[in-house]
């Protein structure tokens, strides 16, 4: 795959630190598991990490709390250590996968107009993220942001004013950009979009609509 | 594939990204064995976990809990926990250790930073109470033996990543550290300070560029 877009630093340190929103880890999860070189970026955040707590002041125990830990080691029930069965290669990387329930065909899109569907995943409230399916040479509805939205392209691909996204692909975008994605190519343009603030769509739909769509 | 060929893979892709500062400044995968490595100052703990691995050695467990336990511990309290429930998830963290020991690859991370992700994982979990989406596994089951220069290597990382860390101007260093101990996200960092989001994320990447300079210079 020929990812030209990756992840930025701070968004990987986040995710490292584990203070990502859960519908952000999502994308960047999907995205790693696409990508060996945010793979490898991630695995160096992780070690700096380890680096941090190996440079902690230490914190004492309280007494007794390795005779604690012993016994809760012996209390654990023997099935907790099972692995996950691997999941079938589909157009879904597994993390994906397990919030969907399963490959594209598992998905339960709703259609929002202009032959666009969407899909949204439950996540905890802090962000939404939501798959989006967007046919080839149609618009994405003219929105613009007042937080922040990161966008994985799982097939097809979009461009907007800045650029053109593939599979792979991440766009990272702010309350400064206004944009106009447009699904290009063979392919209808399926993508995993999370945001931190509702979309606040310029055209198509009112607002009053939007919590119905939940947008 | 060895140490070396990893990191110049990784190295020239990050490079040609416009990650890092042009080509004197590379990630922080450090270049493979160097004649440190004979002189480690800190202990490895790699062979406490195999023995935990191989025996289930409670001896090898009590001195990888004598060091990692209080600082796990100090780690979860930075955050902004409890010391009732840091003392409580850390003993978590640690009986995690023992009965996951042999999905513990020393190939792939040091002891420290496996110890790392365990608790990271765990603070999500009960603290934030939110699941942790986790990238594909790329193998499955541990491998039959880990090359002895990515061990090494996983090894020498971890001495590099903290001297760097330590020549890091004060308030640099600090802004690490905090971005790790998790007790906010940079935007509930941007609301708490005043600062813009931007501000805040472009002092994290400066304090990042800074870390990888500080890996290049002996
Ligand atoms: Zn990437």
């Amino acid at each position: 795959m020929d990812i030209k877009h990756h992840l930025t630093d701070d968004v990987l340190v986040e995710y490292s630190a584990g203070t990502l929103p859960e519908a952000f880890s999502l994308v960047v999860a999907t995205h790693i598991s696409m990508c060996p070189t945010c793979r490898a970026r991630m695995e160096e955040f992780d070690a700096l990490g380890g680096t941090v707590v190996e440079e902690m002041d230490a914190m004492p125990m309280s007494d007794g709390s390795f005779e604690a830990t012993m016994k809760r080691i012996a209390n654990q029930p023997k099935d907790a250590i099972k692995m996950d069965a691997p999941t079938k290669r589909g157009l879904f990387p597994k993390p994906l996968q397990d919030y969907v329930g399963g490959d594209l065909d598992a998905v339960k899109w709703r259609p929002v107009g202009m032959g666009v569907k969407q899909a949204i995943l439950k996540t905890s409230k802090d962000a939404s993220v939501r798959l989006l399916y967007i046919p080839t040479g149609s618009a994405m509805p003219d929105h613009s942001h007042n937080g922040m939205e990161m966008t994985l392209v799982l097939q097809g691909a979009f461009e907007d004013e800045a650029d053109h996204f593939g599979a792979g692909d991440v766009e990272l975008a702010d309350e400064d950009l206004n944009h106009t994605p447009v699904a290009v190519g063979p392919l209808d343009c399926i993508c995993l979009a999370a945001s931190d603030a509702p979309l606040k769509f310029n055209s198509l739909l009112p607002k009053v609509m939007q919590p119905f769509f939940r947008i | 594939m060895d140490g070396q060929a990893r990191f110049q893979e990784t190295g020239a892709s990050l490079r040609s990204m416009g990650y890092g500062l042009g080509n004197s400044t590379r990630i922080w995968k450090h270049k493979g064995p160097t004649l440190e490595t004979t002189t480690l100052a800190r202990k490895e703990w790699v062979a406490e976990m195999d023995r935990i691995k191989s025996h289930r050695d409670q001896s090898a467990f009590a001195e990888l809990f004598a060091h990692f336990a209080p600082r796990v511990k100090a780690f979860l309290m930075k955050g902004g926990t409890s010391e009732a429930l840091a003392e409580e998830v850390t003993q978590e963290v640690m009986a995690t250790l023992w009965t996951k020991a042999e999905m513990f690859d020393p190939a792939r991370a040091s002891v420290a930073t496996w110890i790392f992700t365990i608790a990271r994982n765990r603070k999500i979990d009960v603290i934030r109470k939110q699941r942790r989406p986790e990238p594909e596994e790329l193998t499955w089951g541990p491998e039959a033996e880990p090359d002895q220069a990515d061990v090494l290597s996983q090894q020498e990382e971890q001495e590099q990543l903290a001297r760097a860390l330590d020549k890091l101007p004060e308030k640099q260093r600090d802004l690490v550290m905090r971005a790790y101990y998790g007790d906010l996200s940079h935007s509930e960092i941007a609301a708490q300070t005043g600062l813009p989001l931007g501000t805040i994320k472009s002092r994290i990447r400066l304090a990042l560029e800074r870390l990888r300079h500080a890996m290049d210079t002996p």
